[in-house]
């Protein structure tokens, strides 16, 4: 691939406690992720894919590496940007297991608040909300409350709201857990979508194996460690 | 966007409920200083009803008011002789229970004298006291008609009167009689052996104060225009067997002596339920942060920076406060009628009030501020 990775990973560690209560959930973590790839992480309870997730999403702070987020290095043995908050705003969208949608929203405020947050005004952020539900094909529901979604309408708000400020990379942690096989193939079809028309990166947490086929490249964590990643399924 | 508006309008019935349960606490706050401020006004209304410049009392004494005081009876016509006075006259109070419809009634019973000061001022109903004998003027509270029969001591009395919120400090209401009248139930209501006695010294022809009937609780003097009433009051000083007091002075004597402990107890219960709204109010907003950790997680993972959360849930706190301030100012306006006391709602009040409820807001909203502040974005993303 000619283009630069979009999340960049070196010997990055992170470990929990000290002494005899130490765990290294993450050790000597090395990763690549392009632009317009879907990157599935697997592995059992405890390998490490939630505290690596949180790392790439600013979220958390590793002991050890670096780490570059489209080109910026942003992690060097420390943070280099004292806005992760921004950071996160600006560069990353995410996508969660179910679906997190603020209950107090309609379906477009759910994703207009996004753009809010980066600084539209209110018609401005409606307005790309409105685009994105259409582009989800829940243009329909605009006004429906989470509540009354169903678990794929839901997903796939919250997909449009991970996207609301054209992210360079989504994360998306279980997103297809709580779905039927079906509205699970639908949400990934969507991420595929979103990933070769937008070129985003989109890393997907998931231990759902009949996923396991939707994506670029899988990587298995086990014990913290990053495995060689499994040839695509057919 | 408001994110604070959104989520009360998602939880409207929670939140309308929990305004009203505030709205409760800071109605009963209202109220306590309603009746506060009613107090005072009832314990002065009385003295000022009087209309006096200054206050003749018993050598000694800070007047019937504060204290027992006692004057022969002809002591105004001593007072009125003075140079500077316009009109002096006698009083005299007594406290009655009395037999009305089959209930006992408790009254402060004025003795004035005709068309001198100390009589019942302002008659919104019926007419003056016009003979020397039996008619009454009562206050509306005391729950009797015109032309209704009361019996006060042994003697039955005529009500052709009323005045409107003339109350005693302890909230009894009044009812005017004539002095001749008064000192007659004074008498009356003396305990038979002093009776007896006072009644013995009289037949001896003995003019001692102690044993005659002819006295009065204080002699009320309205000065000419000019004459300075602290200077009057002085001069009366000096007969040493009296005690002078400007109306100033006995108004001060009425708010220090009489309703102090009451204007402590109030105050000191005021600021006890301002603490519990702020209890309660902060244990609320802290319940309501916690109750959207979730939300908060989502909206600090997103990039949601800390001041719109922190505004979220002081907007919360606020609009609380706002609401159940403003719904219980209402209640109690459209109650205050309905208290066994006078309750006097000042707009000043109601305004030091919702600033007070204001500050309480915020700070009570801290607690739930800490706790949105110390949520993991992290937890947003567990299951």
């Amino acid at each position: 691939m000619s283009e630069e990775p979009v999340v960049s990973l070196k010997a990055i560690g992170k470990h929990f406690g000290e002494g005899a209560t130490r765990v290294d959930a993450l050790r000597d973590i090395a990763l690549d992720v392009f632009p317009g790839t879907v990157i599935g992480l697997r592995g059992p309870s405890g390998s490490g894919k939630s505290t690596l997730l949180n790392v790439i999403g600013c979220i958390t702070e590793p002991n050890s590496g670096s780490m570059w987020l489209n080109g910026e290095l942003v992690y060097d043995d420390k943070w280099l940007r004292s806005d992760l908050r921004g950071l996160r705003l600006e560069k990353i969208g995410f996508i969660f297991q179910s679906h997190n949608l603020l209950p107090f929203l309609n379906a477009w405020e759910n994703v207009a608040i996004a753009r809010i947050l980066a600084g539209a005004t209110k018609a401005q952020a409606r307005a790309r909300a409105l685009e994105l539900l259409d582009y989800l094909g829940v243009s329909h529901r605009k006004d429906a409350m989470p509540g009354q979604l169903s678990g794929g309408e839901a997903q796939r708000i919250a997909i449009a709201r991970a996207m609301a400020n054209d992210p360079r990379i989504i994360l998306a942690d279980e997103p297809t857990a709580a779905l039927d096989s079906q509205r699970a193939g639908i949400v990934m079809d969507l991420m595929r979508k979103v990933a070769e028309e937008r070129r985003t990166a989109v890393i997907v947490v998931t231990h759902d194996e009949k996923i396991f086929n939707r994506f670029d490249h899988i990587f298995a964590l086990r014990d913290g460690m990053l495995e060689a990643p499994a040839a695509k399924a057919a | 966007m408001n994110l604070a508006l959104k989520d009360i309008r998602h939880n409207l019935g929670r939140f309308l409920l929990t305004c009203l349960g505030l709205s409760l606490l800071l109605g009963i706050v209202l109220a306590m200083i309603g009746i506060y401020r009613g107090l005072i006004l009832e314990s002065l209304g009385l003295a000022r009803a009087a209309n006096a410049h200054v206050w003749v009392v018993e050598g000694g004494t800070r007047g019937p008011f504060a204290e027992a005081s006692r004057l022969p009876g002809d002591t105004r016509e001593a007072i009125a002789a003075q140079w500077g006075v316009a009109a002096a006259g006698a009083v005299a109070y007594q406290n009655v229970e009395a037999q009305h419809r089959g209930a006992i009634k408790r009254m402060l019973v004025v003795g004035a004298e005709i068309g001198r000061p100390g009589e019942a001022p302002q008659i919104v109903a019926g007419r003056p006291i016009l003979r020397s004998r039996y008619e009454a003027i009562a206050d509306r509270r005391a729950g009797l008609a015109l032309g209704e029969q009361v019996k006060l001591g042994r003697d039955t009395f005529t009500v052709v009167g009323h005045t409107e919120n003339l109350v005693a400090s302890g909230g009894d209401p009044v009812v005017y009689i004539t002095l001749r009248d008064a000192q007659k139930l004074q008498f009356d209501l003396t305990p038979a052996a002093t009776r007896r006695e006072a009644a013995r010294t009289q037949a001896a022809g003995t003019a001692a104060a102690g044993g005659s009937t002819d006295t009065v609780n204080a002699v009320l003097v309205r000065l000419l225009p000019g004459v300075d009433a602290e200077a009057f009051a002085a001069g009366i000083v000096r007969w040493k067997q009296l005690g002078a007091l400007t109306q100033s002075q006995q108004e001060a004597v009425l708010s220090r002596s009489v309703i102090e402990r009451a204007r402590q107890q109030i105050g000191m219960f005021t600021s006890l339920l301002m603490i519990v709204s702020t209890v309660i109010i902060g244990l609320i907003v802290y319940t309501m942060t916690i109750d959207k950790k979730k939300s908060i997680a989502t909206l600090k993972l997103i990039g949601a920076p800390d001041r719109r959360i922190v505004g979220l849930i002081v907007q919360q706190a606020l609009a609380m406060g706002v609401i159940g301030f403003a719904a219980g100012a209402v209640l109690i306006n459209l109650t205050h009628g309905y208290f066994p006391r006078r309750l006097v709602l000042e707009p000043t009040d109601a305004m030091v009030l919702s600033g007070i409820v204001l500050v309480v807001c915020l700070l009570a909203s801290g607690l739930g501020v800490r706790a949105a502040l110390k949520i993991d974005p992290a937890s947003a993303l567990a299951g």
